[in-house]
């Protein structure tokens, strides 16, 4: 699942720029401030992308094609992320931010790449509208984060935008393995039948539906994990005048 | 007898979790004068806090200074009806080590009253329960895929039998496999732990049930496809399978036999008599090794990608287990051999 990736981990980069922290040495910080720099230009790019092509169509169907090939880009480098947290340098669960990253870069390719069909559906453009401003916030809050200088305005609007944004991409995502599984059903896409001298069966499909169905019990827990996060983290605005 | 051995540091979801003995650390500074002289004894107070809200919950007075914390578990059991013994957790700090029950008050670094702190480790299940129910799960469930219930498979298979003897081969051997594990949880395995947190029990059923259904439901089939090496492919495997499944006895018997009845000593285990733990030179959970060998077995005479999976999953975490083992060996035996690996010879 896609969610704004806001996890409890992520506050500990934030949280700790106020309490002493054995974070990433300076080489380290050096590298993530550009690899956050680099993503929040990249979903820039997108935005814009996705603005510019609306002005020009007139429309909101099919703008996909117009952003694909960045979205790709940087939704895949963003499993560099995960390399963060093996490494280190990055307090976060590598199993946590593996997961997300994994289930954007699964939609991404395994669902809106290789089923052509849904490339023009407008669930599409929900949730990579959702994806692409919650990014863009979040690579931003890191940055400064990472540079000590944490406007207000960013910190709030990263624990305040999910609200709507999460639910947003969730919904996209859903109609858009919904809208493919007919398509997966017919050409039996990525699916292994028996008899095999593997052993192995595998369904798309089912496993499509499987995906779907995994959001009931999960989808609720990040999102209201996020909103314990946002009364912890911006329900201390009284205790300090100004930030960092 | 200095009952304060040392701490054990072995995870606590190993499967096997029967370990050496080890040499009584020495004993803490603070040591209360031996009853020689005529001195009255002086009995302790204990008060147990609450490790997170520091709430006093419970104050015991005219406490033996020979009490073991086992049975300070128990007079705090009797305040505290719903924490049974088996899910406190009493330590000296907060934030410090579970005490043992073998930990006797006097000798533990504390005035003549006593603080200590409470976690609850919430609601626990025996080891053996959680074997014996995890373990007996894949018995039964193989079995159900090999004799082709209904609703399983097509209708017209329903009851019927593989034409592969291969096939049988294997449920003989899966089951073999599991029916030895039911017998070692009850009669070899002598076990540190007496409990685990109780979601374990769902965690692991649902890992073993889960992968032995998803395994049994290729291997039995009717559009099975044999190995393609055919009968030479079987036979080597199913060699190796056994070799391995009579190692993997050998050494837990081994390691049983480091151990009194009873007792929660850890030693050193070394090769014995029996060739099979010779291996012990080299390893220092053969166990283990042996394990994954004799999936690998399976792996090979079923020609399955799911019992792949399920070897690599548990090559995994065995690899995990192994590795925490070996470090504890390594901390709290000096002499610990240097040529042995955790789990792979020079490897791993």
């Amino acid at each position: 699942m896609s969610a704004p990736a806001m996890g409890t981990t992520r506050t500990a980069q934030s949280d700790a720029s106020q309490k002493k922290k054995k974070g990433p040495g300076a080489l380290a910080t050096a590298y993530l401030v550009i690899y956050n720099v680099v993503m929040t230009a990249g979903w820039l790019v997108i935005a814009v992308g996705l603005v510019r092509a609306y002005l020009a169509r007139g429309s909101y169907h099919g703008l996909y094609y117009s952003i694909e090939k960045p979205l790709k880009f940087f939704q895949t480098g963003a499993l560099l992320e995960i390399l963060h947290c093996a490494v280190g340098i990055v307090p976060s669960s590598v199993v946590l931010t593996g997961f997300q990253v994994m289930s954007r870069v699964f939609l991404t390719w395994a669902v809106t790449h290789s089923v052509r069909e849904v490339q023009s559906e407008d669930s599409v453009l929900l949730f990579v509208a959702a994806w692409t401003v919650t990014e863009i916030i979040r690579y931003s809050f890191y940055t400064f984060s990472l540079l000590n200088h944490l406007p207000y305005l960013i910190k709030w609007a990263r624990y305040t935008f999910f609200i709507v944004l999460y639910p947003m991409g969730v919904t996209g995502e859903l109609l858009t393995i919904y809208a493919a599984l007919p398509y997966v059903q017919k050409t039996g896409l990525y699916s292994v039948t028996l008899p095999n001298k593997y052993n192995f069966s595998f369904d798309y499909h089912t496993f499509l539906i499987l995906t779907m169905i995994s959001y009931i019990p999960l989808f609720p827990q990040l999102y209201f994990h996020m909103l314990r996060q946002r009364k912890k983290v911006l329900g201390h605005v009284e205790e300090y005048t100004k930030v960092e | 007898m200095d009952a304060l051995a040392f701490e054990a540091t072995m995870p606590k979801r190993s499967q096997n979790a029967t370990l050496a003995v080890g040499p009584p650390t020495p004993m803490p500074a603070k040591r209360k004068p031996a009853k020689k002289t005529k001195k009255a004894v002086v009995f302790f107070e204990v008060e147990i806090l609450d490790a997170k809200t520091k709430d006093k919950l419970c104050f015991l007075d005219k406490v033996e200074p020979n009490a073991t914390i086992g049975e300070i578990k128990s007079m705090f059991h009797k305040s505290h009806p719903q924490f049974y013994p088996a899910r406190q957790s009493i330590r000296l700090d907060p934030k410090g080590k579970s005490l043992k029950d073998e930990d006797v008050l006097q000798h533990l670094p504390v005035g003549t009253t006593a603080t200590f702190y409470f976690r609850d480790l919430g609601a626990q299940i025996s080891w053996v329960t959680v074997f014996l129910t995890e373990y007996a799960g894949p018995l039964i469930i193989y079995l159900l895929f090999y004799f082709r219930v209904p609703f399983i498979y097509a209708p017209r298979y329903e009851f019927t039998a593989s034409k592969h003897w291969v096939v049988h081969l294997a449920c003989m051997c899966h089951s073999f496999h599991y029916v030895k594990r039911l017998l070692e949880t009850l009669f070899v395995h002598r076990f540190s732990h007496g409990t685990m947190p109780l979601r374990n029990i769902f965690k692991n059923c649902t890992y073993y049930w889960g992968f032995a259904a998803w395994m049994a439901y290729y291997i039995n089939h009717p559009l099975y496809t044999p190995p393609i090496y055919g009968e030479q492919q079987v036979r080597l495997a199913l060699i190796m399978f056994l070799f391995c499944q009579i190692g993997n006895f050998s050494i837990h018997i081994a390691l049983r036999n480091l151990r009194p009845p009873g007792s929660k000593t850890r030693k050193i285990p070394y090769p014995t008599k029996n060739p099979f733990t010779w291996i012990f030179l080299l390893v220092s959970c053969p166990n283990y090794t042996y394990e994954l060998g004799s999936w690998l077995g399976f792996t090979v005479m079923t020609q399955c990608l799911p019992v792949a999976f399920f070897t690599m999953v548990g090559f995994i975490q065995m690899t995990v287990w192994a590795k925490g083992k070996h470090r504890s060996y390594l901390k709290e035996f000096r002499d610990y051999p240097t040529l042995r690996s955790p789990i792979l010879p020079f490897v791993l």
